[in-house]
């Protein structure tokens, strides 16, 4: 077989079963190409000998007519995800050499369904950011370029942006991702891929270093809307050890992509349609409407008039569930420390020299928001204001519609520096369309929906009835069969 | 509401993050700047809305209240930055 790394997750899969290749050799082409493709800063610890270990156990047991459902396919996984025996970083300086005893669920699914793993993938510090610029391990850069400005590094988005860089640029079939307020979607749509984040409660937050708790969901990002089903299923499911976790079976997501989407009604937010929202995004917006409604689906407007208050209803929850839990890293039970007086001072020491300044900001922000004489006026409001924006939600869905569809981000990729540099809240923005589904605990899949005049990708998301990701998947691989091809640029990243 | 520099300290303090003088400004700034943002949350009428604590209603599930795990100090202990044998070790607490 020529390249390997250039099959669909799906594709692999066949070609595995069907004996065309085999699963070292399919681990040793995407080991190869990790190897050649560095300067994308992708992987934070690379584990070759892991997934060719896997690999070789696959073969024997393909061989033997046993295969699991992810038997053999290779995949990199985000680094917030603890892997047993695997140093742990979160991005962060922080956790220092940290080694987990443990796998966390969702990462042990996919090895109980026999996936590879290739590694651990670079990401936005305690995954807060929407460029990968916060990571302490260096900023990931993306495959993409401008078409007029080949010289700036793109962001690959964030905060899973060595996920989504990883997965366009061929180094993984896909990948372990995770989205509070559109750090799966915003990503996949900067880099062209596919990304979904499930419906909160549909997978497992056990062992995932934890963000903001109430948002938190693990999801995968990939090249197709099929692979993304595949891994889903594998991903998705009850774990005692998560309270959040739903007690309710998976279903065959992959059944779903490619059933009819007649008679589907969509519903189009017209609050979505934001003051200087760019021609070439309303354009898009306008073809995915086009598309799906050739495809047989009923496009209907709808109002969800809270929406412009889901962005600081956000920056006052995350934060102060961040506040919350990352009080946890006090340089006393793992990761870094650095010497005090007192006990009190080894804390503050400890937690400025691990914390990069996102973090420190964003722990300070909710700190204030949960303090004596402002909890009520911040936090308390938001809660509510987050209620509201939940009604609006449900109020759509139960006035028939299956679907929502909107753009998945406000605009292209950027360059490294673009953004954020003078004011946090320029990049806060990018999250506009997606943190309102975190807020509702809704499922949202992002889609590539063809390239912007600059060159680099564009995406449209569907947001779903939670726990109704089937109905997502068949939209989102209608959507994907009518938008047009997406073709990377040359692999001016490779070396040798 | 925006803060001034002593509240940048005491919030600093409660974060339990040490901040160096010359950061105070700067993190001021940057501290209001996203109050500023949120601010636009007063706006909104909430009168009788009750706040969402929950992303989906659902029941807390409770399990029975035995030991399900334990015994593995040594894995508990194996990343701590200094420990004596089954003991993590902080600098003296009480004078």
């Amino acid at each position: 077989m020529s390249d390997p790394t250039h099959l669909s997750l799906a594709e692999a899969r066949d070609a595995l079963k069907s004996k065309q290749l085999s699963a070292v050799e399919l681990a040793q082409a995407h080991i190869d190409a990790i190897g050649k493709s560095r300067a994308l800063n992708c992987f934070i610890t690379e584990t070759p000998e892991v997934a060719l270990a896997q690999a070789q156990e696959s073969d024997a047991r393909i061989a033997r007519g046993d295969a699991r459902p992810l038997e053999g396919l290779p995949l990199g996984i985000k680094d917030l995800y603890c892997s047993k025996g695997v140093r742990t970083t979160a991005g962060s300086r922080i956790l220092d050499d940290f080694t987990p005893t443990y796998e966390s669920t969702v990462s042990a699914n996919l090895l109980r369904d026999g996936a590879a793993t290739l590694g651990k993938l670079n990401l936005d510090e305690f995954a807060m950011g929407s460029s990968n610029e916060t990571s302490a391990f260096g900023p990931v850069v993306s495959p993409w370029r401008r078409a007029a400005d080949p010289d700036s590094k793109i962001v690959p988005g964030g905060s899973s942006g060595g996920s989504s860089s990883a997965v366009a640029a061929r180094l993984c079939l896909g990948a372990t991702a995770t989205d509070t307020g559109g750090s799966i979607r915003q990503p996949a749509a900067f880099t062209g891929t596919v990304g979904i984040k499930p419906t909160y409660g549909r997978c497992s937050r056990w062992g995932i270093v934890a963000f903001a708790s109430s948002l938190d969901q693990a999801g995968p990002i990939t090249r197709t809307v099929r692979d993304a089903a595949i891994m889903l299923r594998s991903m998705a499911g009850h774990d005692p050890k998560d309270t959040t976790s739903v007690d309710a079976p998976v279903p065959d997501y992959e059944a779903a992509v490619g059933t009819s989407v007649k008679g589907r009604r969509i519903g189009v937010p017209k609050e979505y349609r934001i003051d200087g929202m760019s021609a070439e995004i309303a354009a898009l917006w306008d073809k995915g409407v086009a598309w799906l409604k050739d495809a047989g689906a009923e496009i209907v407007e709808i109002s969800l008039p809270h929406t412009r208050y889901a962005l600081p209803t956000y920056y006052i929850i995350a934060p102060a569930e961040a506040s919350s839990n990352l009080a946890r890293y006090d340089g006393v039970r793992y990761g870094c420390r650095e010497q005090g007086r007192d006990i009190s001072e080894m804390y503050e020491k400890t937690r400025a020299a691990g914390f990069g300044p996102e973090v420190r900001r964003r722990i300070m922000i909710g700190t204030y928001v949960l303090s004596a004489g402002y909890y009520d006026a911040y936090y308390v409001r938001a809660q509510k204001v987050r209620s509201l924006i939940k009604r609006d939600f449900d109020e759509a869905f139960a006035s028939g519609v299956d679907a929502v569809l909107t753009p998945a981000t406000p605009s292209t990729a950027f360059a490294q520096g673009e953004k954020g540099a003078a004011d946090p809240v320029e990049m806060y923005l990018n999250d506009v369309f997606t943190v309102t589904v975190n807020m509702a605990g809704l499922p949202g899949v992002a889609v590539p929906g063809g390239l912007a005049a600059n060159g680099l990708p564009l995406g449209l998301q569907l947001i779903g009835k939670a726990f109704d990701e089937e109905t997502l998947f068949s939209l989102a691989a209608a959507i994907e069969r009518a938008a047009p091809k997406i073709e990377l640029p040359q692999p001016w990243w490779r070396e040798g | 509401m925006s803060v001034d520099s002593a509240t940048v300290r005491r919030i600093a303090h409660l974060s339990r993050i040490a901040i160096e003088d010359s950061e105070v400004e700067r993190l001021r700034g940057e501290l209001n700047a996203i109050l500023a943002f949120v601010e636009t949350l007063s706006e909104v009428d909430v009168e009788g809305v009750e706040p969402l604590t929950s992303a989906l209603p659902m029941q807390m599930k409770k399990r029975a209240d035995v030991v399900t795990d334990g015994g593995i100090a040594d894995e508990i202990l194996a990343n701590a930055p200094l420990r004596e044998d089954h003991y993590f070790v902080v600098p003296k607490v009480i004078e």
